[in-house]
């Protein structure tokens, strides 16, 4: 991450959100084009799951992608000029260094419970979304143990924290996952629709649409609880439910031919469908709330003003 | 074992009959409730062979018995076409490679982290799945989806007879309640007998 904010000063910054339960640092990467303008948020975070190693492969490759093509990809720098970028490459840290030196199945963080003899909290049943409910574990050595409280663990507070204080900013939050491949809108947990859920559903459609252009992979759309299980506490369903219109889980390949276990030469493959997934949604994104034309450059203002004065011209 | 999402629970029934008879893809056309009794699926699906590269077109009913004591789902099945093939070369050359070895084969982790098969170690990869076709069999309710994720240890047992042995132990991950659980089994196998689990037991976490 240093290195990436380093050769791309003028675009990147690194920004520190908390500390694990381990102690590592969390930061996040802010992709913004330096304007006066106050710009919109997209939010996305990789790796909650530690087991889901193509979820942070895929953020950094989103993350190369943008800053080898934003000077030269119009789309791209037409997004940068309103929206900034807030990418979280691992939320997991602990848990992802686990699964890599320890236990390649593990999934949750690596927080200690009951006086050391359990270990770990499932981060997307943390959150304050109906905590605790339907779809999960209060059983700590669970896979999908929720935590002794909503928010218990560092890393979901470190986010958490984040994401609230900014929220009125924040217009798209996405969370990538594996495996499945699926994109999911809120809520799992409950089956009552979300208030904007025809148009989640629209444009994840698109989304798939293109992602499947690209190496003809098949993605199913729909709200988590019909499309995969009941899940309580998940990031997306607490995003969407303190005001962030468009909350996705993208779950990435595959359909558990391998599962957890990609083979390397899928990964470029996955990297690149997902990015064009993530840049259809971030444009429906983009022109909804900055639509064309309501933009007003200098040149149009004096256009403007030369018409009006016309006008004024020939009424008087 | 790949998911169809348009309807888990007839995904997680034809996982049984895949179980049982071996399969990729399922579609539900009926689900019934026989009051007293259980939850009877009919389905019909293909059955793809991704060795030989063949499809087979079934038929089954998965019936899930209801009650506090587990009972395997019972499985009624049609097949288009012959399933049981004779033993092939890669079998044949499988076996006498095992046999011949002077020390009993053991290894662990396969695949590895990255998700690689050392050659060698795919017909052990293969009697595996198999082997825990039987397993999940067994031990499916209407509210789990398992399949093998990785085997954690295979240690060869030397036997007299003509038969392979060995023991497993893997790693079965249920996709509903997204568990991982070891698994000891004990398989046999012959080229022209095929497999049978003489012996397995659910490990603690």
């Amino acid at each position: 991450m240093y290195q990436i904010k380093e050769s791309n000063r003028e675009l990147v910054t690194q920004h520190y959100l908390g500390t694990t339960y381990e102690k590592w640092p969390m930061y996040y990467l802010k992709i913004s084009q330096p304007t006066n303008k106050a710009k919109k948020i997209i939010w996305m975070d990789c790796g909650i799951h530690a087991i889901e190693w193509i979820s942070p492969a895929f953020c950094h490759w989103f993350v190369k992608e943008i800053l080898q093509n934003y000077r030269t990809d119009p789309k791209i720098s037409s997004l940068l000029q309103n929206l900034d970028l807030y990418i979280l490459p691992v939320f997991n840290i602990d848990g992802y260094i686990y699964s890599w030196t320890t236990a390649r199945l593990w999934r949750k963080s690596r927080s200690s419970h009951m006086n050391g003899t359990c270990f770990g909290t499932d981060l997307n049943r943390n959150f304050n979304s109906s905590w605790g409910g339907v779809g999960t574990s209060h059983n700590c050595s669970s896979s999908t143990f929720c935590g002794p409280e909503a928010e218990s663990e560092p890393e979901t507070k470190a986010v958490a924290r984040l994401i609230e204080s900014r929220k009125s900013d924040i217009l798209c939050f996405l969370t990538i996952h594996s495996f499945g491949q699926l994109l999911l809108s809120p809520y799992g947990y409950t089956k009552e629709p979300a208030s904007n859920h025809q148009e989640l559903v629209d444009v994840a459609q698109k989304a798939a649409t293109v992602l499947k252009g690209k190496h003809g992979t098949n993605f199913t759309v729909g709200p988590a609880s019909s499309v995969l299980y009941q899940n309580s506490g998940s990031s997306r369903d607490w995003a969407h439910m303190i005001g962030i219109p468009f909350s996705y889980t993208l779950e990435l390949r595959d359909r558990g031919a391998h599962a957890f276990f990609l083979p390397a030469d899928q990964i470029q493959p996955t990297c690149e469908e997902t990015t064009m997934a993530v840049i259809t949604i971030i444009e429906y994104v983009n022109q909804k709330y900055f639509p064309n034309g309501a933009k007003l450059t200098s040149g149009n203002l004096c256009l403007n003003l030369l018409l009006s004065v016309l006008f004024v011209g020939a009424l008087s | 074992m790949e998911l169809e999402p348009s309807h888990y629970p007839a995904q997680r029934a034809a996982g049984v009959a895949r179980a049982c008879i071996s399969y990729r893809r399922g579609e539900c056309t009926d689900i019934r409730d026989i009051p007293g009794t259980g939850h009877k699926y009919h389905l019909e699906f293909t059955l793809k062979d991704t060795v030989q590269e063949v499809s087979f077109n079934c038929t089954a009913e998965v019936l899930y018995h209801l009650g506090s004591q587990h009972s395997a789902p019972e499985v009624h099945f049609t097949v288009e076409g012959e399933l049981g093939k004779n033993p092939d070369d890669a079998d044949n050359k499988f076996y006498s490679r095992i046999k011949s070895l002077k020390e009993p084969l053991v290894a662990q982790n396969i695949p590895d982290s990255f998700g690689i098969v050392p050659p060698e170690m795919e017909p052990i990869r293969h009697l595996a799945f198999s082997a825990c076709d039987y397993i999940i069999w067994q031990n499916s309710t209407e509210n789990t989806w398992y399949n093998l994720a990785q085997i954690q240890d295979v240690r060869q047992v030397k036997r007299n007879d003509d038969y392979l042995e060995f023991d497993y132990t893997v790693l079965l991950h249920d996709f509903v309640s997204q568990e991982i659980i070891p698994w000891q089994m004990q398989v046999l196998w012959h080229p022209q007998h095929g497999v049978k689990v003489t012996q397995n037991s659910r490990q603690p976490k």
